[in-house]
């Protein structure tokens, strides 16, 4: 019998050499005549251990990492197919701590199945939730989404339910499900791994979201940076239709959804969601106005659901267990889990999901065992290019939306970026600016030529001309951002600036005392 | 524009001209082809969609992914975010200019690589990373960037 060998096809664990390790593998096993059956796994999160390997023994899934493609001709002389002692040798997978210590709902397949296998899915509880869902009435599907108290994982944590009530309560004849995978933000590739590593979750999800509002075509608008997630979401989406979880006519229900996937084209303002609908109806990505709601007048004018990959990917588990399964994690009103992801300065980077509660600390050092550098965590970003700059002193804040919101922060997508001791905060003002000006979509004034104006005044302030004068214009231009943006890229560049600005003072040429709010 | 793509980006065109929305994945798929948007293509594109000339020009400069110029053999995109930036991206990108002697959205003399930036690959628990082509690279060190520069310029 042939032994199975996982290797990752995840684009984190390829951008480190995972499709050389796979050829070296085959080639290794050819030579040697060992029976290897070699899988295309998604990942398991634990980014620096990539490409990580894993091999199917009676005691479980044993786990070696990171390899090299030089590394496995030893591995095979060492008999790794048998359970060696090799120095890549990780353990059983399922025992390493990092993810024993983990809670995982969205992401309980992620890394164990193959990602276009529809038999391997349905094997591992896939599906259970649609057929759930297919014997209910719509109502009684937006009511149990409603009760598991699940929030847009997308940035602004509005209830999911309440939003597909919305559109279920809609008279028209054609609805549609948008599925916001345009993943922008700077720390954060959630949604990539899904798509990537287990993309029949999200198909379910959107297909039973269809059913609940009565929509019966999907798009899923995918960023252009994600050549793999678009290979990856094709091939299920063929093979769910070929095998009628698509299509007209789902599961001999008379119900029918059709899935197609758009590619965005590198603007990160399409991810607000109506700048997303302008780009899906071939416009230029200008956010609307609103009223009205996407919800009431979306895609082509039409009632539109739009979600995030992770809100639409928890959807299945949630009908499959039920609300109160899921609602039973978490704290507040933050129910459920999070998906969360260490990057940047980070020793052990890679993907973590938590009911809601845990602190940063926790996150920080006990899973991501401080920065890679070895020097001390300064700073850390949360919630992608537009979330505030938290220092040390606020790491035992536990995610919790209205916990962050307290501190005038936001756990937007859930990327943590770290930095050390070595970073210039004013410099990082100074890019917050820059990317505003870069991504703005020009409707407004402020966040069109504000953003430029501050990236000026934040040069004068970093040269050291007169920055406590200067540093008043910093604030004065964040409250015309704060005040006169018609979304969050102008209205929240003044997160990260006045966080890193009113946290570290010291960066900016001033003492602290001079600079309070 | 040359022939060959003429007749190839009429065929994009009636391919899409009667999808919902189809000017993206109708810019995509010509791009994804020759490698731009040639400016001559707005026209017949405008009227297969019904769009004026300044319409599809607007659509066209408006997403950092479309370019209207032909690029380099090779398109190297560097992660420019912050995640990138907490792991020394701003020495890739010193390196990458002064190695190629070109800056952002220009192509190299010898019309081998041009260097854009990016703003996130999704790849930040491996920061720095890079894109060359389609296939993206973690945990960039200069001397790697070096040797994927060095690879793009020797090959066709
Ligand atoms: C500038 C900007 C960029 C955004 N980018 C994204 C994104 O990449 N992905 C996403 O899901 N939501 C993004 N959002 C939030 C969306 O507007 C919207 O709230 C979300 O897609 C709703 O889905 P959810 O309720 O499931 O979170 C962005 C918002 C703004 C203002
Ligand atoms: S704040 Fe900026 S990005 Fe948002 S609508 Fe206004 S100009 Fe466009
Ligand atoms: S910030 Fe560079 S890959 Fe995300
Ligand atoms: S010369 Fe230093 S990275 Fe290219």
């Amino acid at each position: 019998m042939s032994i199975k060998v996982y290797i990752p096809r995840d684009s984190a664990a390829l951008s480190m050499g995972a499709d050389q390790v796979a050829m070296q593998i085959a080639v290794e096993a050819a030579r040697r005549g060992a029976s290897v059956e070699i899988v295309r796994n998604g990942s398991r999160g634990m980014h620096w251990l990539e490409p990580m390997i894993e091999v199917a023994t009676e005691h479980g899934r044993v786990a070696y990492g990171p390899v090299a493609p030089e590394n496995v001709a030893e591995l095979f002389d060492c008999n790794f197919l048998y359970g060696c002692q090799h120095h890549l040798l990780l353990g059983i997978t399922d025992e390493l701590p990092w993810l024993k210590n983990q809670e995982r709902l969205t992401f309980a397949r992620v890394g164990i199945t193959d990602p276009v296998s529809l038999e391997d899915y349905i094997a591992h509880d896939g599906y259970r939730g649609l057929s759930r869902a297919l014997s209910m009435a719509p109502a009684d599907i937006v009511q149990e989404v409603t009760e598991s108290g699940l929030r847009g994982r997308g940035g602004a944590a509005f209830p999911t339910g309440i939003k597909w009530n919305t559109v279920l309560g809609c008279e028209a004849e054609q609805k549609y499900i948008v599925c916001n995978a345009d993943e922008g933000d700077s720390g954060t590739f959630s949604d990539r791994m899904i798509m990537e590593g287990d993309p029949f979750v999200l198909i379910e999800g959107m297909t039973i979201a269809g059913l609940a509002v009565g929509a019966t075509k999907g798009y899923i608008y995918l960023r252009s940076e994600y050549p793999d997630a678009l290979l990856t979401l094709n091939e299920a989406i063929d093979c769910a239709c070929k095998n009628g979880y698509l299509g007209d006519n789902i599961l001999d229900s008379g119900r029918s959804f059709d899935l197609e996937v758009r590619r965005a084209a590198g603007a990160y303002v399409c991810g607000e969601e109506t700048s997303l609908l302008e780009s899906l109806e071939g416009k230029r990505g200008l956010v609307r106005f609103k009223p009205p709601l996407p919800a009431i007048e979306g895609l082509f004018g039409k009632p539109t659901v739009v979600n995030n990959v992770i809100s639409l990917a928890s959807v299945p588990i949630i009908l499959d267990k039920g609300a109160t399964f899921y609602k039973d994690y978490g704290m507040g009103r933050s129910r459920g889990t999070l998906p969360i992801q260490l990057a940047g300065n980070i020793k052990h980077g890679g993907l973590v999901e938590k009911a809601f509660g845990i602190t940063l600390r926790e996150l920080l050092y006990d899973f991501g065992g401080g920065s890679a550098s070895g020097r001390p965590i300064r700073a850390v970003q949360v919630g992608g290019p537009l979330g505030a700059y938290l220092p040390e002193s606020q790491f035992d804040t536990p995610l919790d939306y209205e916990k962050f919101s307290e501190l005038w922060a936001v756990l937007g997508h859930g990327g943590i970026v770290v930095f050390d001791d070595t970073v210039d905060m004013a410099k990082m003002a100074r890019y917050a600016f820059e990317f505003c000006a870069v991504e703005s979509c020009g409707k407004c004034t402020p966040c069109r030529i504000g953003s430029t104006r501050g990236m000026e005044v934040m040069d004068k302030i970093i040269t050291g001309n007169q920055p406590t004068r200067h540093i008043e214009l910093v604030r004065d231009l964040s409250d015309t951002l704060l005040n006169g943006s018609l979304c969050a890229l102008g209205g929240m560049t003044p997160y990260p600036v006045l966080s890193a600005l009113n946290h570290f003072p010291e960066d900016f040429g001033v003492d602290a005392s001079k600079t309070a709010a | 524009m040359e022939a060959t793509n003429f007749s190839s980006i009429q065929t994009h065109i009636d391919q899409y001209r009667a999808t919902p929305g189809g000017l993206l994945p109708l810019l995509h798929a010509i791009q994804d082809d020759i490698g731009y948007i040639p400016e001559e293509s707005y026209s017949p594109i405008g009227k297969a969609l019904n769009l004026s000339v300044a319409e599809v020009h607007g659509v066209v400069s408006f997403y950092h992914h479309f370019r209207s110029q032909p690029p380099g053999r090779h398109v190297l995109q560097i992660c420019r975010a912050e995640s990138c930036q907490a792991m020394g991206s701003a020495e890739l990108e010193a390196c990458a200019k002064s190695r190629l002697q070109i800056d952002y959205h220009e192509t190299s003399a010898d019309q081998a690589v041009t260097l854009e930036p990016v703003y996130c690959l999704g790849n930040c628990s491996l920061s720095p990373s890079v894109m060359l082509n389609e296939k993206i690279h973690g945990r960039v060190s200069p001397e790697k960037l070096n040797s994927l520069i060095q690879a793009a310029r020797d090959s066709k």
